[in-house]
């Protein structure tokens, strides 16, 4: 891994004697590309006539995403009852889509902050787009609980805002802490985001100014904020997104910890579990690493970003989504041995329901594209084999969204009373909106990349060899 | 000619090159200077002898006031304006009231954070000298300046200008103010 050599330290007399061997470092940027270059590629992206391939897909991603904006017309005008929530299964897709968007949001957390904190300079090329990720993914998720609570006109009763009621909202709740969690986590994550955009919308604002287009200067020059490139704003730059770093870890640990708590606070059979946090949190990084590669690679190939990211990022990519895919399988494991364990009659028959009950179909497959899939990436032949990655990471997805459906419908079809059992089945108008979701992600992310750098240009430059001050020497030069 | 200059502006090509003229710049006692990087250049906070950001004063305070918001509307709203009884739980708790108060410590410093950013660097400021250098461009990809601003008091243009030319500075150019 690149570490930053700390050059004020003289070299040490016993490392002369025992000369010892040199470590190569991992390259970030392949073929000694100079400064200049990576602002060109990335800008040249945003600067070039808008490619007909971008056309067909922003069309295609509209027309998805129309299916989320016809069902929810229709629930809102209808009731949401449209939906085919019924007792005893009163949870259904909404929660699972919910919990599954923004699952995949984390990754970019993960990545943007936790990767930071670790000094995992890799994650550079991949950050910008990954936080774009979350924050669409949120955008995703926030519409399902926005809209089951039927009356969206009144979604803001969620917030401690004075109403005609003069009561208030009950703090014992999850679902109220889920609220704020997930408020603060949107919030969170557009103004990391910003904040890393800063410099780059300078870069921007200059480049079309320099090329006659002052409405796109001005434009990107409103919100790069007069920045100048000062050292002495970068210092306290740097300090602030070290602390949002810093202040994000924790937040995208205990985001999906207070999702988790939704159901491991009630008393069901299946959700009443201590292992849920950890659980959670590791779904949701193995799911979102999912999403990056789905999203990444074919970027990367479209744009011809193989310098930028190279076979080093998805080596780590896959390894993150291996590791996290392996503790999923492991509580899993772990799930069904508490289960018999606990000699509790209630826990042992859900666990031995979601196997072989009437869900058996989706526990399968859950189990067949989380535990399984990630077994690939053991080998590097595989890790090598981008279309297969891609393939690969998009079975993550799937059985992410299978791993919520199967813990939140089997818990609520089979509880206590066998005269409450149910079976749920989805409506048309819950499909519709499921699917269109990925519409209004496409949408979105589709924007992106056409608008802003998919890249973040000054930290890409930051990990460049002819970045360091002392020229890119190594610790036992002389200086 | 130097009163009504904002200052000197000189142009490094690498790293190195910069860092080393900074150095030189900050023995020659400057205060009134910067550098125009087009990224964070590690180290150069050292070679410029800037002190540490004041930023996370700032954040730690955003971050007490989130957390004694969180408590104290949950106090407020459920002991004091309208108590209610839900499922037998007491009134107030700090457990149940952490997980709230936990999401708003991290929002409030995230705010305090950026605001303290933004105010501590005097953003946002759309109009600056710098700003109008015809290559300004290139200090936003891949060159580097140092500016020693007129206001400084030991700024004196022929003596600034040979003390940047010594350390490396090309195309050294007076900014209009």
């Amino acid at each position: 891994m690149a570490h930053a050599v700390d050059h004020a330290v003289p070299t040490p007399a016993i490392l002369r004697e025992v000369n010892p061997a040199v470590l190569p470092r991992a390259v970030l940027v392949e073929n000694n590309r100079s400064f200049s270059w990576i602002t060109e590629k990335i800008c040249g992206i945003i600067e070039a006539k808008t490619p007909t391939w971008w056309w067909v897909c922003f069309s295609l991603a509209c027309f998805v995403a129309s299916f989320t904006v016809a069902g929810i017309i229709y629930l809102v005008a209808t009731g949401v009852g449209v939906w085919g929530h019924a007792n005893p299964v009163n949870w259904a897709w909404d929660i699972v889509n919910f919990v599954f968007w923004i699952g995949i949001g984390h990754a970019g957390t993960l990545i943007s902050a936790i990767l930071c904190l670790l000094r995992q300079k890799w994650r550079t090329s991949i950050n910008r787009a990954a936080e774009a990720m979350t924050i669409f993914a949120v955008v995703c998720a926030g519409i399902f609980p926005v809209f089951h609570v039927g009356r969206v006109w009144y979604a803001w009763y969620l917030f401690p805002i004075p109403n005609s009621n003069v009561i208030w909202q009950n703090f014992r709740s999850p679902l109220e802490w889920d609220v704020f969690a997930v408020s603060t986590y949107g919030t969170v994550s557009v103004l990391f985001w910003y904040i890393g955009l800063l410099p780059d919308l300078a870069v921007l604002r200059d480049r079309f100014f320099a090329a006659g287009n002052t409405f796109r200067s001005f434009l990107y020059g409103l919100f790069a904020l007069g920045w100048r490139g000062s050292n002495r704003h970068w210092s306290n730059y740097e300090m602030a997104y070290l602390i949002l770093a810093g202040i994000s870890t924790p937040l995208v640990l205990s985001v999906h910890t207070i999702v988790s708590f939704d159901f491991a606070v009630s008393l069901l059979p299946g959700w009443h579990t201590t292992i849920f946090p950890p659980y959670f949190v590791a779904g949701a990084i193995f799911s979102g690493f999912g999403m990056v590669l789905t999203l990444m690679l074919p970027l990367r190939a479209i744009y011809g970003l193989q310098d930028l990211i190279t076979q080093y990022h998805i080596d780590c990519m896959c390894k993150i989504t291996l590791a996290t895919g392996t503790i999923v399988g492991y509580a899993y494991g772990m799930e069904f041995f508490i289960a018999w364990y606990s000699t509790n009659p209630y826990e042992g028959f859900a666990f031995v329901n979601r196997a072989f009950g009437h869900y058996a179909w989706a526990y399968w497959v859950m189990i067949s594209c989380n535990v399984i899939t990630p077994q690939f990436f053991w080998f590097k032949s595989v890790r090598e084999n981008t279309s297969l990655v891609w393939i690969l990471s998009i079975f993550v997805n799937v059985g992410m969204w299978f791993e919520r459906f199967v813990i939140i419908v089997t818990s609520l079809a089979r509880d206590f009373l066998p005269s409450s059992w149910g079976y749920y089945s989805p409506s048309i108008v819950e499909i519709f909106t499921f699917f269109g979701t990925f519409g209004v992600f496409s949408v979105l992310f589709l924007l992106f990349i056409r608008f802003l750098p998919v890249m973040p240009m000054a930290e890409l430059k930051a990990v460049l060899p002819q970045a360091d001050v002392h020229g890119g020497r190594g610790l036992n030069d002389k200086h | 000619m130097a009163a009504n200059s904002y200052g000197l502006i000189a142009t490094f090509e690498t790293v190195p090159e910069l860092y080393h003229a900074a150095e030189q710049v900050r023995d020659a006692g400057y205060r009134n200077w910067d550098c125009i990087t087009p990224f964070p250049v590690h180290g150069l906070d050292k070679a410029m002898g800037l002190k540490r950001s004041i930023v996370p004063r700032i954040s730690l305070a955003g971050g007490i006031t989130g957390f004694i918001t969180g408590m104290s509307m949950i106090w407020w709203t459920g002991a004091v304006d309208y108590t209610l009884i839900v499922g037998g739980k007491p009134l107030f708790s700090p457990m149940f009231a952490f997980p709230v108060s936990y999401e708003l410590t991290i929002l409030f410093t995230a705010f305090a954070t950026i605001l303290g950013m933004f105010f501590v660097n005097g953003l946002p400021m759309h109009y600056h000298p710098v700003l109008k250098y015809d290559q300004i461009r290139r200090g936003m990809d891949d060159t580097f300046f140092i500016v020693i601003e007129a206001s400084d008091p030991r700024f004196n243009l022929a003596n600034t200008k040979s003390l940047l030319a010594k350390a490396g500075g090309k195309a050294i150019t007076e900014l209009e103010p």
